[in-house]
């Protein structure tokens, strides 16, 4: 018998009744996979146009950016503002989370709503509203200021991330160390922290992420010599297709991949 | 905490420990809900309060009067109607085309076996997690005169001359369906996973054609979370400012870039103001919006 006409699921369709789907299914996926994939290939090619496949290989565009001091300089501050998100959003949010989901008080469901506005307000609104604040603050174009701005936005998605774990844990087990005479500080390192630190890795993975990645709000809040690498390219792809940015894009997938296989290994509950 | 206090407070004798038992667990809740005063400091301050200043302004004038100018400039100038007829076509443009695309490969997906579901789920989510800016450069280089698919099409011999396909309207959605398909697909997804495949097999087993089936079991089961997946894409299509930005070459204004627009060029913050206020009052009401729809959905839709 063949393949295709073997029935495809309960209700008896066979495959080559499906086929049509199949394809359709691939050629949807192929939609979303590729544009970014193709880029890679591309960003070794020796001419401005960028050909695919290249016919003539080099590594240019990687010497161009990084000989470049003002790309060097945009990718350390975005590598240090990731980094000081993830430092900063990953115990505030994990805190928030723990402490609201712990006290089950009244209240906690206005606070968590007030603390996941930054994902509902439109992100053009979280950046002229930090502007604005940044401006009274004298913060405008500073460090710190990108810092905050970005840990706003990866606070809710620590917060979601911890707090669905917590959801799944037993809340009984820090009752029984603490009626074994742990302090509730102990029980929560000892007992709770082991156990939901596969969301504390992964939220702190995607915050370093939410960072890196950003655009609209450091549009505003960054630039002088704290541009940050997606303010940097986004002026220069305002002006021209300029190649460099295939090189830099590459390294982005590689980082976001790399992060991503990260917290798919380090990441899963031990059971 | 609460069983013991309350059989002391039975004897009558143990009053006055269940007071002071139930004053110290409140102090405790307390305690422990203070853990979120850092994050909601941080929200409070760089978003709450200039997001309410920013309301504050959209209802004064330059000089600082109450007044209604934005709104009324926004009312009379047919420049701003263009600007919110281009964000709803352009949004619901997106969403339609997701759907029609985004359906199709979450059925798919939901009939492979979990396994090479789970392989055929990174295709989705690769994108996903990609930067936005690395995507958006990916089709303008893909799509430019002297790009990928021009050059293809050429040489196919589909069309011979280099078609304008980025820098446009068609451009921008492209690149909008490709970074929305994953927020339709993901949660579509979830919901055909969990129909129960035995009433399938019912309706098969009571006579109906496989085509029959799908149309009036599956596919209304499926609808809470096309309702769900749709209103997403829609809410977030509203606010696109780096697509329309990049792919449109200027001549696709949706409300976030006029309000880049506003602030940057011309340091309008009361104009810019009163455009945030609308986008924001129209974002929450399609979210309450699609939150009733789907609560009536999954009344209808439920099994359980």
């Amino acid at each position: 018998m063949n393949w295709l006409d073997r029935p495809a699921s309960d209700t008896q369709i066979t495959h080559r009744s499906r086929l049509w789907l199949y394809g359709l299914g691939v050629l949807v996926l192929a939609f979303l996979a590729l544009p970014t994939l193709i880029v890679i290939p591309m960003s070794f090619s020796h001419s401005q146009y960028l050909e695919f496949p290249p016919r003539q290989w080099s590594l240019r565009w990687y010497e161009a950016y990084f000989s470049s001091g003002g790309w060097m300089a945009a990718t350390v501050t975005s590598l240090k503002a990731g980094l000081c998100t993830a430092l900063l959003a990953t115990p505030v949010g994990t805190l928030a989370a723990y402490g609201l989901h712990v006290s089950r008080i009244r209240f906690a469901g206005v606070a968590i709503l007030a603390l996941l506005t930054p994902t509902i307000v439109p992100v053009i609104l979280v950046g002229i509203a930090l502007f604005y604040a940044f401006v009274q603050l004298k913060m405008v174009n500073s460090f710190m200021g990108i810092v905050l701005a970005h840990s706003i936005l990866a606070v809710p998605i620590v917060m979601m991330i911890v707090g669905s774990a917590l959801k799944s844990f037993d809340l009984d087990q820090e009752r029984v160390a603490r009626s074994l005479g742990a302090t509730r500080l102990q029980a929560f390192l000892q007992v709770t922290m082991p156990q939901i630190g596969f969301a504390i890795v992964t939220s702190a993975l995607l915050s370093f992420l939410t960072s890196f990645d950003e655009v609209v709000v450091s549009l505003f809040v960054s630039g002088g010599d704290n541009s940050t690498l997606t303010r940097a390219m986004f002026m220069a792809l305002r002006d021209q297709i300029d190649p460099t940015i295939a090189a830099i894009s590459t390294i982005m997938i590689v980082i976001t991949s790399l992060l991503l296989a990260i917290t798919q290994i380090f990441g899963k509950p031990e059971n | 905490m609460s069983a013991p206090a309350l059989s002391l407070a039975r004897d009558g004798a143990g009053d006055f420990h269940a007071a002071a038992l139930r004053r110290d667990h409140w102090r405790e809740r307390l305690g422990l809900a203070a853990l979120a005063a850092p994050a909601l400091l941080l929200v409070t301050v760089m978003v709450l309060l200039p997001v309410g200043w920013l309301f504050g302004l959209s209802f004064t004038d330059d000089a600082g009067a109450p007044s209604l100018e934005h709104y009324r400039r926004m009312l009379a100038e047919p420049s701003y109607g263009r600007t919110f007829r281009t964000t709803f076509e352009i949004s619901l443009l997106t969403t339609a085309i997701c759907i029609l695309l985004g359906y199709p490969l979450a059925y798919f997906l939901s009939q492979l076996p979990r396994r090479a579901a789970n392989l055929c789920m990174i295709a989705v989510l690769l994108p996903f997690w990609t930067s936005l800016l690395v995507r958006t450069y990916a089709w303008l280089v893909l799509l430019q005169r002297s790009g990928l698919i021009n050059s293809w099409g050429i040489q196919l011999g589909l069309w011979s001359e280099p078609l304008q396909l980025v820098h446009n309207v068609g451009g921008t959605l492209i690149g909008m369906v490709h970074i929305m398909l994953p927020f339709l697909v993901l949660p579509l997804y979830g919901t055909m996973r969990a129909i129960d495949r035995d009433l399938l097999r019912a309706a098969s087993s009571l006579g109906s054609t496989p085509a029959h089936g799908f149309w009036t079991v599956f596919f209304p089961l499926s609808l809470p979370g096309l309702a769900a997946g749709s209103a997403l894409v829609f809410v977030l299509c509203l606010g696109f400012y780096v697509t329309p930005a990049m792919l449109g070459g200027g001549k696709v204004t949706m409300v976030s870039n006029r309000i880049a627009n506003d602030i940057e060029l011309f340091f309008n913050w009361g104009a810019a103001s009163a455009l945030g206020v609308v986008l924001l009052v129209i974002t929450l009401a399609v979210l309450v919006l699609a939150a009733r729809l789907s609560r009536g959905a999954g009344l209808f839709g439920g099994g359980h």
